[in-house]
């Protein structure tokens, strides 16, 4: 039993290595269980209303969503603020927890590593849908072509966004895909299977364990660990940089790319609490993902909602204390009070407020509402992005054009279907790939005690 | 003979090479090459030729499916037209309502966009925005496209035949023939009726004018001896007291009189002097918009105001008094204040009551402003129809005295107010035949329907006012099978040529251009004598038609502004009968008044087809596509209405309610010209008509007591364009007190003196070398009146995006009026603010898109590049102005938007210089960039510099209040150099640093602490 000296037993229940490899492998090797496929099919459904959203949007115009002259970002640019939250967490867990060499991250970084790519995926349709002519879309890549001189515009953090959110979803699949080779070549191992054994066989790239082999694979886990680093800094400060740079009251706010960073790591988080409680439970993984890695979880995201609390006190202080009469307008009489007090409320209470609970053990320990509690976060972080987005658009500075925003079934199907295309990557990551690292837990299997981890 | 040899081969006789030339290509290798395929005769070059023509034909037949452009060269190139070059062609515009100068530009023999003519002294260049929309009128495909008999079509020789016989008989037998027309400024027309009640002695002209001016007509009428409406000179007036007259927005000549207005409203540092302007209205109007004073009244009160009034003005010129029932308003101040500005003054009523305009010619006429801010020498003939006249009309219908009803420019059926009583007595008539140009209410009932051209394919000439002639000349060829009115009447009058001139016609002619030759004869025999000038009549002629105008010099002669005399043949009518007539304010608990109104966009509903007006905002409520019943607030407090709130008015039509600020208590207002129900596909069932509500007491009134609303529980949502009504305490309008304004010319633009010293930039300001285009708008000229907008939508293929997208707030103008109300709902100021593209030097939506498709140019022009834009839509969130428009569906070419865009037809009223905008991109103004480059192109081509004032963008050109500068700020001396100078001058939100290149002059109002109120 791997006992650190902070985090006491990692890996609960006396586990010898067969029986993880055995715990981890089973939903591999036996056949799905029904709630899998009412899930799949549900999800399936989503992702099909989302397909004909996207098709209605692309094919008669932007104008089937709510958008109008004034409020001309909605739920697009809201869900794919929120989706590119949700994909810092895996990075985040992985590679900060990897670099600061914090061993609990083993049984929660492939599962929040597997989000993130989902997530992000979900995140860069959003962009891609709500141009006003995506079949010109390419127009938004700097190549030499034959358009004559007309480059991108390196000024726009639209542009950085696209060269950052690309970076960093080829970088992350690239993280995760590297971290599974070992597990592949162990279920390719122990498979009875012809045709899983060919698969994954392929998908380990011939890995066969041995020490030089190891050794490249620390290392370069390493350097990839260090490249991606940045890019979890980089991608969210220039979302951020999206509303930053311009001169809208509300989004003109120099406070933002420190605080969408920390805003991505506190949804992140969150929807990895969401994600491993319902694995954990569902599989039976309490002795990997024990309660101890929830504490954990939970610690964390009391500390980021206070910082988040502090943020949001700070723009609010800022605003008045500016003396510019718009900021105070957009923050005072149009978030505090006005039409969008709901989603202001909302977002102060689910992000900075509800997360409190977590100072008490006993909430902690309460498997329930901390799920809860992480929903109540994932909201949170949902809202926020609503108030950034439309709030500020919605009455800025010349009064004759306020207008406000509601959005259609056509949007909402949009942002249902990249709800569906999650569950439905995530469900097919339970299925087809383990979704705890066998080798890091064996890892930490190490004894410092005198517990068995080999069969007799 | 040498032989002479190409190879060793040919030099040799046994060689194998051929020597005959068909031989040399030998030809019987075969599709598989050297060995012979069994079973077939086919060589390799039958399957290559096979191969050849099949790929060639599929690619033919596949070829086939391609959209074919037509292209069609002249056979026999116009000397004139130029492809890419406009033409442009002084015209003139008289609907019956509105008279205006102008100039259509023409692009390859269409008719694109309409101008005002600045040759012209009564409108100066100016148009409004009927006028400007006036052209997409004529590419509506509701037109009737053929005569009609009993509503199906027909030809014009059975027509003819049929008419002519009929009307033989009808006059043959002694009966009436009635010509029922809107007011005919015509002369040549007037002549023609002449010559048809030759042919027909029976024959009666009878002038109808749905918006009525027969109470002036016939109290001048009473004080002068004859009918007609005076000229008035709003521009000599330094204190004008309207009384419900919109004399910026409807009445009788707004063109005209914002031309005059603006005169009085321009301010500067040498002169700071304007007119004071104080109105008493119902509804807020576009007049009432821009007074320096307005107080709300009923339209009860009203009369007792002017009665009041009147009483002050006569105890001060020692006249008896008359009897004024007591009023709430302290008129002391007002009475000082005309009485000091005697000859200088103007009292105005939008009433159509004789007996109000009488006390009105009584007033002006002891004020001394008859000869001076009014002329009665120089009478407008715009409006001639006298009420009682038609009234009598459908009385004698009724009883089938009429045996002919030949209506010309008239829809009775639909602004008759009873227009069920109309109907019915028409059908009693033998003969009914209207000239209608669509198949309107009135065109429905009538036996025969001889379409009459678009006033663009027409001849004609007009004489709005004594002296002031123009002339309209056809710019494009009939559209359709259509057919004159007058050419016509001339046919079945059998006058296609005058015998009297005289002149020898060619009969060719005279058949193709029957109307044409007439005019050219008229002006020949009856104005060309009375100019000096030309010597030759094909000169004066050639010049008459070029200008579009022609002023007789004598009539203005006879107008001396410096005779102070009391006008001859004034005579006084006693005034008590008058007032005995007036109904008296009801005392207690009076039950609710209405007042009907022209909306700025469709008047009186004559161009209720045409989408561009459909969808112009109303300027003061700001809304497009209906019309609603205005009520107060406190009323609606009171009834528990809200916005929306649809009530059933006087169980005839239900209206959704606005709260309309400046309404006053007590009294509801609709616009006319809605509630069409044979218009065309974009006017049918928008709104309700109002006309119904008209009363009649004598002459028509519009407006009136005993409205009875119930309400329904249903809400509607409006098409608005704005629902934020105040500045919230922004400083987006600097506005200053006259009297200020003398002590310091910078007063109310201390934000701007702040922003100018505060301005500092890490970065070196941006310089223009050449041209940095600029644009200033004088908000204190500026009425609000929307010519520009519908101007820029015409020059700039702007799309009309129906009802339900303007609701949703997508409506695609470039320029757009906001209007701010300040202190209070009840009695509020108004203001407005054109705002366009602000072309910002330093702009927040360029360094926002990704791939530059917005850019800055050498001279400071924000410019788009369609073509580039991929629609993120982020240039519009960044932009502090909301200038930037999206296309958020493809405007043009789609079902859903059948509006001008969706056919041929429509289509032809594209401007070709500016592209019409695809699905998915932003798009803005661009301060008419293809007029700067046309200019800039021709002073190139001339070998010249730039002059100031030689660029107009489109709204520029159609402001009749002159409110806009444009040009070079970089030229010294330029007008907008003066304007960006002048201490008036701000910019908006210059804090956020954008450095606009629109300046803005500050609003003055000539208003002081003493409030002309209880």
């Amino acid at each position: 039993m791997y006992n650190t000296k902070v985090r006491g037993v990692l890996v609960e229940g006396n586990k010898s290595y067969a029986d993880i490899t055995r715990d981890i492998i089973e939903p591999i090797e036996s056949k799905v269980p029904d709630w899998w496929k009412y899930a799949f099919i549900i999800s399936i459904g989503a992702l099909l209303f989302g397909v004909w959203a996207s098709y209605i949007t692309i094919s008669e115009g932007i104008g089937t969503w709510g958008l109008n002259n004034s409020v001309a970002w909605g739920w697009g640019i809201i869900n794919f603020v929120w989706w590119i939250g949700i994909g810092h967490a895996g990075t985040a867990f992985s590679i900060f927890l990897l670099i600061v060499r914090q061993k609990w991250r083993t049984s929660i970084n492939r599962a929040a590593e597997a989000m993130t790519v989902f997530a992000v995926l979900c995140a860069g349709l959003f962009p891609l849908i709500h141009m006003g002519r995506i079949w010109m879309a390419f127009y938004i890549m700097p190549y030499p072509n034959t358009r004559g001189p007309i480059w991108v515009n390196f000024n726009s953090p639209l542009f950085w966004d696209v060269v950052a959110i690309s970076t960093y979803l080829m970088a992350s699949a690239v993280f995760w895909y590297v971290g599974m080779i070992p597990d592949f070549a162990t279920i390719r191992d122990k498979t009875a299977s012809k045709i899983r054994k060919a698969i994954y066989g392929f998908l380990s790239f011939g890995w066969v364990g041995s020490a030089r082999g190891w050794l490249r694979f620390e290392a370069l886990a390493m350097i990839l660990g260090g490249l991606t680093a940045p890019l979890v800094i980089s991608v969210h400060s220039i979302v951020a940089m999206d509303f930053a740079t311009s001169v809208m009251p509300g989004w003109h706010t120099t406070v933002f790319p420190p605080y969408f960073v920390i805003g991505a790591i506190f949804s992140g988080f969150s929807m990895v609490l969401t994600l491993m409680i319902i694995i954990r439970t569902v599989y039976k993984y309490q002795s990997y993902v024990t309660d101890s890695h929830i504490n954990a979880i939970a610690k964390i995201l009391v500390f980021i909602s206070l910082i988040m609390g502090t943020a949001y006190s700070t723009e609010i202080f800022i605003a008045w204390y500016s003396g510019s009469e718009y900021e105070y307008y957009t923050f005072f009489n149009n978030r505090i009070s006005g039409d969008y007090t709901i989603a202001f409320y909302g977002m102060i209470i689910c992000n900075a407020i509800i997360p409190q609970l977590f100072w008490f053990k006993k909430i902690r320990k309460n498997i329930i509402l901390v799920f809860i509690i992480s929903l109540f976060v994932n909201l949170g972080m949902w809202f926020e992005r609503y108030v950034i987005v439309v709030t500020s658009l919605s009455k800025d500075y010349l009064p004759s054009n306020w207008s406000t925003y509601t959005p259609t079934v056509v949007e909402i199907g949009v942002y249902v279907g990249t709800l569906g295309l999650f569950i439905c990557g995530v469900l097919l990551f339970l299925k087809f790939i383990p979704m705890i690292a066998i080798h890091e837990v064996k890892g930490i299997l190490k004894p410092t005690s005198n517990g068995r981890y080999h069969k007799k | 003979m040498k032989k002479y040899w190409r190879s060793i081969e040919e030099l040799e006789e046994d060689s194998t090479i051929e020597k005959s030339p068909e031989r040399e290509f030998p030809t019987e290798v075969t599709a598989g090459g050297n060995m012979d395929l069994p079973g077939t005769t086919t060589t390799r070059r039958d399957f290559l030729k096979m191969l050849g023509f099949g790929i060639g034909f599929v690619t033919f037949a596949a070829s086939c499916e391609n959209p074919i452009n037509k292209a069609i060269p002249y056979l026999i190139k116009p000397e004139t037209i130029i492809p890419g070059n406009a033409n442009y062609y002084a015209s003139t515009f008289f609907d019956g309502n509105d008279y205006c100068s102008i100039v259509v530009k023409t692009r390859e023999g269409h008719p694109i966009k309409i101008e005002g003519n600045e040759l012209c002294s009564i409108t100066s260049g100016g148009t409004n925005a009927r006028v400007q929309a006036s052209v997409l009128s004529l590419y509506d495909s509701f037109r009737i496209k053929n005569p009609l008999k009993s509503r199906l079509e027909s030809t014009w020789e059975e027509v003819d035949g049929d008419i002519v016989a009929k009307l033989d008989e009808i006059a043959g037998k002694g009966e009436k023939i009635v010509i029922l027309s809107s007011s005919v400024i015509s002369p040549s027309t007037q002549s023609i009726f002449t010559d048809f009640i030759r042919k027909y002695p029976t024959t009666e002209v009878i002038y109808y004018d749905s918006i009525s001016a027969s109470g002036m007509i016939e109290a001048n009428q009473q004080n002068f001896g004859q009918p007609f409406l005076p000229s008035y000179r709003f521009d000599k007036a330094r204190l004008i007291v309207s009384f419900g007259a919109d004399f910026l927005g409807n009445w009788l000549s707004p063109v005209e009189y914002t031309k005059q207005y603006s005169k009085t409203r321009k301010i500067s540092k040498a002169n700071p002097v304007m007119s004071r302007h104080i109105q008493f209205e119902s509804t807020l109007t576009l007049t009432g918009s821009n007074a320096d004073y307005r107080i709300p009244v009923n339209p009860s009160q009203e009369a007792g105001t002017i009665l009041n009034l009147y009483n002050g003005i006569a105890q001060k010129a020692g006249k008896a008094t008359i009897n004024a029932p007591a009023s709430t308003i302290n008129m002391d101040s007002l009475v000082d204040e005309l009485w000091a500005s005697k000859g200088r003054s103007l009292v105005v009523s939008g009433s159509n009551d004789v007996n109000i305009q009488l006390v009105v010619n009584d007033l002006n006429h002891m004020l001394g402003n008859y000869g001076k801010t009014l002329d009665i020498n120089k009478p407008a003939y715009t409006k001639q129809g006298i009420d009682s006249q038609m009234e009598h009309l459908v009385e004698r219908m009724g009883k089938g005295e009429v045996g002919a009803l030949l209506m010309y420019n008239v829809n009775p059926a639909y602004d008759y107010q009873n227009s069920g009583a109309f109907s019915e007595s028409l059908s009693k008539t033998q003969l009914s035949i209207s000239f209608s140009e669509t198949l309107n209410e009135t065109a429905k009932l009538a036996t025969y329907v001889c379409p009459d051209c678009h006033y663009l394919e027409s001849w004609n000439d007009s004489q709005p006012k004594k002296g002031v002639y123009s002339l309209t000349q056809p710019v494009i060829n009939k559209l359709f099978n259509t057919r004159q009115a007058q050419e016509s009447l001339m046919i079945w009058s059998a006058t296609g040529n005058r015998a009297d001139t005289g002149e020898p016609t060619s009969e060719t002619v005279a058949k193709e251009d029957a109307y044409y030759t007439y005019i050219k004869d008229y002006w020949r025999s009856v104005l060309f004598p009375k100019q000096e000038k030309y010597i030759l009549f094909s000169e004066f002629w050639d010049n008459a038609l070029q200008a579009g105008v022609f002023t007789v010099d004598q009539a203005v002669d006879t107008f001396n502004l410096n005779n102070s005399q009391d006008v001859a043949g004034y005579t006084r009518v006693s005034l008590d009968a008058c007032v005995s007539q007036l109904e008296p304010p009801e005392a207690g608990e009076r039950d609710i008044e209405f007042t009907l109104y022209e909306s700025i966009g469709l008047g009186d509903g004559r161009q209720a087809n045409n989408p561009w007006l459909q969808e112009l905002p109303d300027p003061v409520s700001k809304v497009c596509w209906d019309n609603y019943l205005a009520v107060s607030k406190t009323f609606a407090d009171k009834n528990r209405l809200k916005l929306g709130d649809i009530v059933i008015v006087n169980d005839l039509f239900e209206l959704p309610v606005l709260i309309q600020a400046g309404q006053a208590d007590n009294t509801v207002s609709i616009a006319l010209g809605y509630g069409r129900s044979s218009a065309g596909k974009v006017a049918d069932g928008l709104g309700q008509n109002a006309f119904r509500l008209v009363q009649t007491k004598g002459t028509r009134l519009y407006s009136g007591h005993n409205i009875n609303l119930v309400p329904t529980g249903v809400n509607y949502i409006f098409a608005l364009t704005q629902t934020h009504h105040t500045l919230h305490g922004r400083n987006h309008v600097h506005t200053a007190l006259l009297k200020d304004y003398k002590e310091n010319p910078s007063s109310g633009n201390e934000a701007h003196l702040l922003a100018e010293e505060k301005k500092q930039s890490l970065y070196g300001e941006r310089e223009f070398k050449g041209h940095h285009w600029a644009l200033a708008i004088d908000l204190n000229l500026c009425t609000g009146c929307s010519a520009c907008v519908i101007a820029c939508q015409a020059e700039n293929n702007v799309a009309v995006i129906g009802r339900d997208e303007v609701r949703k707030k997508r409506i695609m103008h470039w320029i757009r009026i906001d209007r701010y109300y300040a202190e209070k709902a009840e009695d509020p100021e108004v203001f407005f603010q054109p705002v366009m593209c602000q072309q910002c030097d330093n702009a927040p939506c360029e360094n926002v898109c990704p791939v530059e498709a917005t850019q800055n140019s050498k001279e400071g022009l924000n410019d788009m590049i369609y073509n580039r834009c991929i629609g993120t839509r982020y240039c519009m969130n960044n932009c502090p102005y909301r200038v930037r428009r999206f296309n958020w569906f493809e405007y043009a070419n789609n079902d859903k938007f059948d509006y001008n865009m969706n056919s041929t037809l429509g289509k032809m009223v594209l401007n070709p210089d500016v592209v019409v905008r695809s699905r998915g991109v932003a798009e803005k103004c661009s301060f008419c960039i293809q007029r700067i480059q046309e200019k800039k192109l021709g002073a190139k081509l001339e070998n010249r510099e730039l002059k100031d004032g030689e660029i107009k963008p489109a709204c520029l050109q159609s402001c009749p209040a002159n409110a806009i500068v444009f040009g070079d700020r970089n030229m010294q001396d330029s007008e907008i150099s003066k304007a960006f100078a002048n201490e008036r001058n701000y910019f908006l939100l210059e804090e956020v640093n954008t450095q606009p290149s629109v300046g803005y002059l500050t609003k003055i109002r000539n208003t002081e602490s003493n409030k002309h109120e209880t």
